[in-house]
């Protein structure tokens, strides 16, 4: 198996805790794993980006060639139309819907939405109104998390587990909100899912 | 055995660790400040009490380091490439000198320009100073880099250059650890004038340095990191340097069908290269950066084979590698799916909500409203997002220290009056030599050295200067009633603009401290206290 994966947002939102629990999960199952991730000029507010690369065969690149990316899983809308041309001919994208806007030129949202809603394979999440049902706004990536891992070739209970092990330094409580807000963005993605087809 | 999921820079510091580190010598800068952070965290580094504290700068680095491998023990010293420049004193002298206890330099190379000024290749420097080079291509090799590095530089008495690019530097692979060595005891040398560079011993020790030019190239010959991989197809030969090589194999996942010559120590081991250019038709040249090893083989004539690379096009003359543009000049494009998205646009980061560089700057314009735009002299931190956006309100950003040099420049040459703002971290890295050369001719500038108590841009690192800038102003002989101390913060705009006019039109050297701490160091401040509480 293989997932090259391409996590998109803007610094400070949290594609990085996505990345870890992702990654977390393929070691466990004994997969490779190559992360690239954005660092320095401390890209708060900026666009930020992360290449995960899984695969039970050795893996060169760090970096996932644009034509090949399985997945393009995004916190904000626009920043996942920034890599486009990274997805393969069956890749999918999906992403938070809820633009963040900080910059004058934003684009009209309904623009960007029109467009993520045009590709062949996407799923637009309403991140926040679904995290905020089961747990708090702020477990909107979890829910990301969950709306792509039905894309992931990784078994659930395994990425629950990622889940688990790395916020239980936080508490119980701050586990299980995060699992029910991957639950409840796995639940929404597989509904989608099954209605484009 | 042990396997860790390393970034390449950690995977450096690990392996610098176990292959018995006594101490690690740095200044921040992306993508390099992860191997320090990495050593500082580590809790049997603490217990060894390997030294892992911040350097004032490079140069300071580079020196401390060359001090421990005088003494015996192995030392790192870890920097971006702009670091080089200026550690660069030290770093072609000690290939002089040569080393006692193993002696890494450690420098991060960042092509395509993610966060620094330019992409300088800095082979060019490990050749310059004639010192063996290893250029990983993953974190497995980045992680064995160390120990090989540290012998290699032990049995040759010399410094080892370990290059890497962001790429490396920040993704992370699964690393495979081996057992660790013990720090070396303290050793004096056995010369005791080996680092002494009177003209007479720098002229013996030069010579020596020659002599082992061959035993470096024999190394690489060698090396563990190089591999001469044959095959048939001959039509075309590939050499593939650091990570080069992996976007080479990413295009031929079944293996290449060309001899690929793995590149990953220097000096280029010509016995490699010339059974290359003699058995294939062609030969592409895969570099991250210059074309360092491309320019060595043409040479001046360029006539003899057909080399293709950055020189001739085949690959983009700048910039970092991909796995497009090495399919791309391999002739085999990869078909994309989707077009491009025309209506994104740019998001460049920005300063903080709430950060004091805002008011500064808000402050700083209004001073300088009446006045003809043009003469802010800036410098290199957090603060440089001054040039964009919504502030417009300086005017150059070249190398750690030179606000203060370029605005007494301009000066002399007229400019009055003439600004320099400046971090608190880049003024004591090389703002403080500059205002001394000021100081010393009363040159009619102000200096706002805009002192958020920390180093922002890179993450938040320990400031040289923290608690130390008015004694260092003072010192350097500032006279104390145009030192001025202000709070960047909106409630005391009117007052702080008034009293930058004030310093503004003083015919002689003033500085303005505008001190409030970084939101953001000052948030993980306040959490750790309240976990410390609780
Ligand atoms: C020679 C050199 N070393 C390191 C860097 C990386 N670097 C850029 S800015 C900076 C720190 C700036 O800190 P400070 O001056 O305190 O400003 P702040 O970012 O906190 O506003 C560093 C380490 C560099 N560009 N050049």
């Amino acid at each position: 198996m293989k997932r090259d994966i391409i996590l998109a947002g803007v610094g400070g939102q949290g594609i990085l805790t996505i990345a870890t629990i992702i990654g977390y999960a393929a070691v466990e199952r004994g997969l490779s794993l190559k992360q690239a991730e954005v660092h320095g000029m401390s890209q708060r507010g900026g666009d930020v980006q992360s290449h995960l690369r899984i695969s039970d065969a050795p893996i060169y690149s760090d970096l996932i060639p644009e034509g090949r990316a399985d997945l393009i899983l995004g916190i904000e809308p626009m920043e996942t139309l920034r890599y486009t041309t990274y997805l393969a001919p069956d890749g999918w994208l999906i992403t938070n819907r809820k633009p963040f806007v900080n910059i004058t030129d934003y684009p009209d949202y309904e623009t960007v939405w029109k467009e993520i809603e045009d590709l062949p394979r996407s799923i637009l999440v309403d991140g926040e109104k679904l995290a905020r049902e089961v747990a708090t706004a702020r477990s909107m990536n979890m829910v990301i998390l969950g709306a792509g891992s039905p894309f992931l070739d990784i078994p659930a209970e395994d990425l629950e587990g990622a889940i688990t092990a790395i916020f239980s330094r936080k508490g119980d409580a701050v586990v299980e909100q995060n699992i029910a807000a991957f639950r409840s963005g796995r639940a929404f993605a597989e509904e989608s899912n099954l209605a484009t087809e | 055995m042990k396997r860790m999921l390393l970034l390449g820079d950690e995977a450096i510091a690990q392996g610098a660790l176990d292959a018995g580190l006594s101490g690690v010598y740095a200044y921040p800068g992306t993508p390099s400040t992860e191997i320090t952070e990495y050593i500082q965290k580590v809790k049997e580094a603490r217990e060894r009490g390997v030294h892992s504290d911040w350097s004032a700068n490079e140069k300071t680095a580079m020196e401390a380091a060359l001090g421990m491998s005088y003494a015996g023990k192995r030392a790192m010293v870890c920097m971006k490439h702009v670091g080089l420049n200026v550690a660069a004193d030290g770093f072609v002298n000690a290939g002089i000198t040569g080393a006692n206890g193993g002696l890494l330099v450690l420098v991060a190379d960042d092509p395509s320009m993610h966060s620094s000024q330019n992409e300088q290749d800095s082979r060019y420097y490990g050749k310059f100073a004639l010192v063996p080079m290893i250029e990983p291509s993953n974190q497995q090799e980045t992680y064995e880099a160390a120990g090989h590095a540290f012998a290699l530089s032990e049995k040759y008495a010399t410094p080892v250059l370990v290059r890497i690019t962001t790429r490396l530097a920040h993704s992370r692979a699964g690393v495979e650890l081996s057992d660790p060595r013990a720090e070396n005891d303290l050793r004096l040398p056995a010369d005791k004038r080996q680092f002494v560079l009177l003209p007479s011993i720098a002229r013996k020790n030069y010579q020596s340095l020659l002599g082992k030019q061959v035993a470096f190239e024999e190394e690489a010959e060698n090396s563990p990191f190089n591999k001469y991989i044959d095959a048939e197809d001959r039509s075309l030969g590939i050499i593939a340097c650091g990570i080069g090589y992996n976007y080479l194999m990413e295009n031929f996942p079944e293996g290449c069908p060309h001899p690929v010559l793995k590149l990953s120590q220097y000096p280029v081991p010509r016995n490699h290269v010339k059974r290359m250019l003699d058995e294939c038709e062609r030969v592409l040249i895969l570099e991250e950066g210059a074309p360092f090893v491309e320019e060595q083989i043409r040479g001046l004539m360029d006539a003899t084979y057909n080399i293709l690379g950055r020189l001739d096009g085949t690959v983009p003359r700048a910039g970092e590698l991909n796995p497009n543009i090495v399919a791309k000049s391999l002739g085999r494009e990869i078909a994309l799916t989707e077009d491009k998205s025309e209506i994104v646009r740019p998001r460049p980061p920005e300063l903080c909500p709430g950060c004091p560089h805002i008011d500064s700057y808000n402050a700083l314009n209004q001073a300088l409203m009446e006045l003809e735009p043009g003469r802010v002299f800036s410098d290199i931190g957090c603060y440089t997002r001054g040039a964009l956006e919504p502030f417009n309100a300086i005017n150059s950003c070249v190398d750690m220290g030179a606000s203060i040099t370029m605005a007494k420049g301009a000066a002399d040459a007229g400019l009055f009056p003439a600004v320099a703002v400046i971090g608190d971290s880049t003024f004591t890295h090389s703002g403080m030599t500059g205002l001394l050369d000021a100081i010393i001719e009363d040159s009619p500038i102000t200096v706002m050295i805009v002192d958020n108590e920390t180093t922002g841009m890179t993450g938040g690192q320990t400031s040289s200067a923290r608690g130390k800038l008015e004694d260092i102003c003072k010192g350097l002989g500032v006279p104390e009633d145009h030192i001025r101390v202000v709070e960047p913060l909106k409630k005391y705009h009117d007052e702080n603009v008034a009293m930058i006019k004030e310093e503004l039109y003083h015919k002689g050297v003033s500085v303005i401290i505008e001190r409030r701490e970084c939101i953001q160091t000052a948030k993980i401040a306040r959490k750790l206290a309240k976990e410390v509480k609780s």
